[in-house]
């Protein structure tokens, strides 16, 4: 995490005037300026929470937990609160950017570490969750490109319920289903790789759908342009004409969309974790927010806001990878 | 432009070269290939029933106006005529083999192995996200031509043939990295990859300027001497001219007429021919307007002044210091059924008069009168019905029609905007179609299924819809071919003849301003250099720079045929 943060501040200043003009690494570059911007914003958001909240920033921080005056002096001390407000938010600054979250004394543990055990869950969940989406969206566009108009339309009829449907509903269904009478699965717990597949189904439904959708629309479209035919009078077969040409101009509207998913995804794993009782950052964060449990709060804010900023570089990423006409267009 | 030299057109030599006779074999034979598409409920035949033959080592063309079917004809011959495509014939052999029999794998094993394909680099004929060497790979890869670890090798050696200059590197760029005439080539490349027999090039030179353009075709005019056989299509019978050895003319999904490409160059027997011969040739142009020509139409007050601008001045600040004087001075009058040429080099300003006579643009001195307003003075709903009687077509239609919408809604549009009752509409869009010569079947069709003349004929229709005074046109015609050209042109006339709707045609091309303009100004530099009526400024040009326009149009100065004016004539 302290590199995450620390990470595009200090190369923002190294990058300096670029040398290279083209390239991924200036596109890096310039990308880490823009998102240390954007995660400054959240920090000084988040130190702005601090001071509104009602209360003193010390009490505000402690949570009403029963603690010591050595301990109230140490806060005070460290976040240097005694002091006038800018010096207030500099030293902010500067214990964020040098990864210090300090304790959160509602669990009576440094922030880092409660996050820290907790994270490998969600994380995992949010992989899986993604790698089923990539794989079932591409699979399932493919399949319903058809040139039949019913085959179409009920695809995306289906894919307009599912969309419709709220996660937790869906995973309430799911362990009825697979869990509670079919025992396929088990209903909860998360150590188990048995365990993920019914949450990562939750999970994942909705944005396959969403995805499917734009992937079969750029697949119609990409179909239609004049290479496909001269690709087919090479004598291809329709299913290489897909995978090899006409799916990665489909692909190029969806990593934009993916990137959103991508990001929302912490926010989703709230809602899964708590209905299979998964351990993870989703419990945390609830737990966090019932018991004011500022110091937690915040860390997981301005760690949802960097998993955010890194999504978006790695989409720009791939798109430079995928659309070599791209390459250009950011000199 | 290439100039047609009919004696070279048979590639040299007095024998016969007809198809039907000789010792050559014959690799493909079609007879009676009729295509149809089923659009909506209608069933059209695009092709209705042509005969042909091609031996190896033979260079067959077929010559044909945008929409003709001839394209249709050669995706037709590798199976990819399209969905929805209906292909029968009473022959379709290549090889031996019954095409009308093969499907599915047995296609791809032909296509790109027996027969390959070129298509005009429309933009796009290349997938634009991957490498050109990936592209010229294809064929090989799928066909197994040579093992795999000398594809590499073997894509520079094809893109080096093709008339590549330093394979190697162009093997490793994206096509939009490369000028038109090396995509063509890399193209050609990749349809001779597996060493077809048969080449089909659906109009492979199109976008290429005249020397490139010559080279391409001396690359597969060696092909065929090699032995390949070449079909090929285009619109322009000076280029097929150049390699063809027997030609075919199309017209409306059949062959009007075919023999030896100099016979059919020297003494075209069809009309239709010799528009062709005489588009090649340079001379389709009608006698020019003006004169004593009274203005046309029914307007009860002909000659009535239209649209009128007084000393028009726009300038255009450039980046960092200083501003460009992009039009300086400019007064025009344009009245009731008359059109007004604006004639200059790009760069000279005609486009930004346009824009400033619709009311595009705001002039930084000078008025534009429409009707006896002035456009800037006119506010809100006033100035949208002053904007409905000012209209435009553009150079390229296509891009100023929402792709989504069919020809119904693209003229309902304006008229809905007037608030044209639903019954009252429908007439309004037959008679609009009516005027433009345009089928009723065109209405259920998206600009994208059109062909460029009948776009260009839907732009012209959207642009009478709402029962304007004036149409500006900036090049309406410069992306059209040739024999298009001409008709679009006629139908301005035509419809400018029955409606008495005045013109402001801006173009380039002095034989165009020369054939539809009544009056004509010559700009250059953002100034008017020369204005007046058109046969006075053409036959007598005062100005040094007007005589140094005309003077470098050959093709208005220089003798074609003299059957080819006499033919062009007619009216």
């Amino acid at each position: 995490m302290a590199g995450v943060l620390k990470a595009p501040a200090a190369e923002a200043v190294a990058a300096g005037p670029p040398r290279r003009r083209t390239g991924p690494a200036r596109l890096v570059l310039v990308r880490v300026a823009a998102s240390a911007a954007v995660l400054w914003g959240a920090v000084t958001a988040t130190f702005c929470l601090l001071q509104v909240m009602p209360g003193g920033t010390a009490d505000v921080l402690l949570a009403r937990s029963a603690v010591t005056p050595e301990v109230r002096d140490r806060i005070i001390a460290e976040y240097r609160l005694d002091d006038p407000l800018a010096a207030q938010y500099l030293a902010y600054l500067g214990r964020i950017a040098r990864g210090e979250f300090g304790d959160s004394y509602v669990l009576r543990r440094p922030v880092w570490d409660a996050i820290g055990s907790q994270l490998p869950h969600t994380l995992l969940l949010v992989l899986a969750t993604l790698l089923v989406t990539l794989v079932a969206s591409v699979l399932l566009a493919v399949v319903s490109a058809h040139r039949r108009r019913w085959v179409r339309s009920s695809f995306s009829a289906a894919e307009s319920l599912v969309v419709a449907l709220p996660p937790f509903w869906l995973g309430l269904l799911l362990l009825t289903v697979f869990s509670f009478n079919l025992h396929w699965f088990p209903a909860i717990g998360s150590s188990s790789l048995s365990g993920l597949v019914l949450p990562t189904a939750a999970l994942a439904a909705g944005p396959v759908a969403v995805m499917t959708g734009v992937l079969r629309d750029g697949l119609l479209r990409a179909l239609e342009e004049p290479f496909v035919v001269t690709a087919r009078s090479r004598g291809i077969g329709e299913l290489a004409l897909r995978l090899r040409h006409v799916l990665r101009h489909a692909l190029l509207p969806a990593t934009t969309l993916l990137g959103w998913i991508a990001g929302s995804l912490i926010g989703g794993a709230v809602i899964i974790e708590i209905v299979f009782s998964r351990q993870g950052i989703g419990r945390m964060v609830l737990f966090a927010v019932e018991n004011k449990d500022m110091p937690v709060v915040i860390a997981i804010v301005l760690l949802t806001a960097a998993v955010f900023v890194l999504v978006n570089i790695a989409v720009d990423i791939l798109v430079w990878m995928i659309d070599p006409r791209t390459r250009e267009a950011g000199s | 432009m290439s100039p047609v030299v009919p004696e070279n057109a048979a590639g040299g030599g007095e024998t016969d070269m007809s198809p039907a006779s000789g010792d050559t074999e014959e690799l493909l034979s079609v007879r009676d290939l009729v295509v149809g598409f089923a659009t909506g409920r209608e069933y059209v035949d695009a092709v209705r029933g042509v005969s042909f033959q091609i031996g190896r080592g033979q260079v067959v063309a077929i010559v044909g106006e945008s929409g003709s079917g001839k394209s249709v004809t050669a995706r037709s011959l590798v199976g990819l005529a399209g969905d929805g495509a209906g292909v029968r014939a009473e022959e379709l052999a290549f090889d031996g083999l019954d095409l009308r029999q093969v499907r599915g794998r047995r296609w791809r094993a032909l296509r790109g192995r027996r027969i390959g394909f070129v298509l005009q680099d429309a933009l796009g004929s290349l997938d634009p996200l991957r490498r050109v060497g990936a592209e010229v790979a294809e064929p090989l890869r799928e066909h197994r031509i040579v093992p795999a670890g000398e594809t590499g090798a073997e894509v520079v050696r094809l893109l080096g043939s093709a008339g590549v200059p330093l394979p190697e590197s162009r093997a490793r760029q994206y096509s939009h990295e490369m000028s038109g005439g090396l995509r063509q080539r890399a193209l050609i490349a990749s349809a001779l990859a597996a060493r077809p027999d048969l080449l089909i090039a659906d109009e492979p030179t199109t976008a290429l300027d005249a020397t490139v353009q010559r080279q391409v075709l001396r690359l597969l005019r060696d092909r065929a001497d090699n032995g390949t056989a070449i079909l090929l299509i285009s619109h322009d019978l000076g280029v097929v001219a150049e390699i063809a050895d027997h030609v075919y003319v199309m017209k409306d999904g059949r062959f009007v007429e075919n023999g030896p490409a100099r016979m059919v160059l020297r003494t075209p027997s069809h009309p239709y021919t010799r528009i062709l011969v005489a588009a090649a040739l340079g001379q389709g142009r009608g006698p020019a307007r003006g004169g004593d020509a009274a203005p046309a139409g029914p307007d009860p007050d002909p000659g009535r002044v239209v649209l009128r601008a007084d000393g028009l001045v726009k300038r255009y600040r450039l980046p960092g210091r200083g501003a460009f004087t992009a039009v300086d001075e400019v007064s025009v009058e344009v009245r009731a059924g008359e059109t007004l040429g604006i004639v200059g080099e790009s760069g000279s300003g005609k486009t930004t008069v346009g824009r400033l006579l619709l009311g595009l643009v705001a002039p930084d001195a000078g008025r534009v009168e429409v009707n006896g307003r002035l456009w800037n003075e006119l506010r809100g709903p006033e100035r949208r019905t002053a904007r409905r009687r000012v209209q435009m077509i553009y150079q390229h239609p296509l891009a100023s029609f929402d792709p989504r919408y069919t020809a119904r809604q693209l003229l309902e549009e304006p008229l809905r905007a007037e608030r044209v009752p639903g019954a009252e509409r429908a007439r309004r869009v037959a008679e609009l179609l009516e005027h433009v010569g345009l089928g009723d079947e065109v209405l259920r069709r998206r600009a994208r299924e059109l062909s460029g003349g009948q776009r260009q004929r839907l732009a012209i229709a959207r642009a009478l819809a709402p029962r304007p005074d004036v149409i500006i046109c900036d090049e309406p015609v410069s992306a059209l071919d040739a024999s298009i050209q001409a008709q679009v042109l006629d139908v301005l006339a035509d419809v400018q003849e029955r409606l008495g709707v005045a013109y402001v045609f801006i173009s380039h091309d002095l034989g165009v301003i020369r054939r539809i303009s009544h009056e004509v100004v010559v700009m250059k530099d953002g100034r008017v250099v020369e204005s007046g009526d058109i046969r006075k400024v053409f036959e007598a040009p005062e100005h040094q720079y007007t005589k140094a326009l005309l003077d470098a149009v050959p093709r208005l100065h220089g003798a074609g045929p003299a059957g080819a004016q006499a033919i062009l004539n007619p009216r």
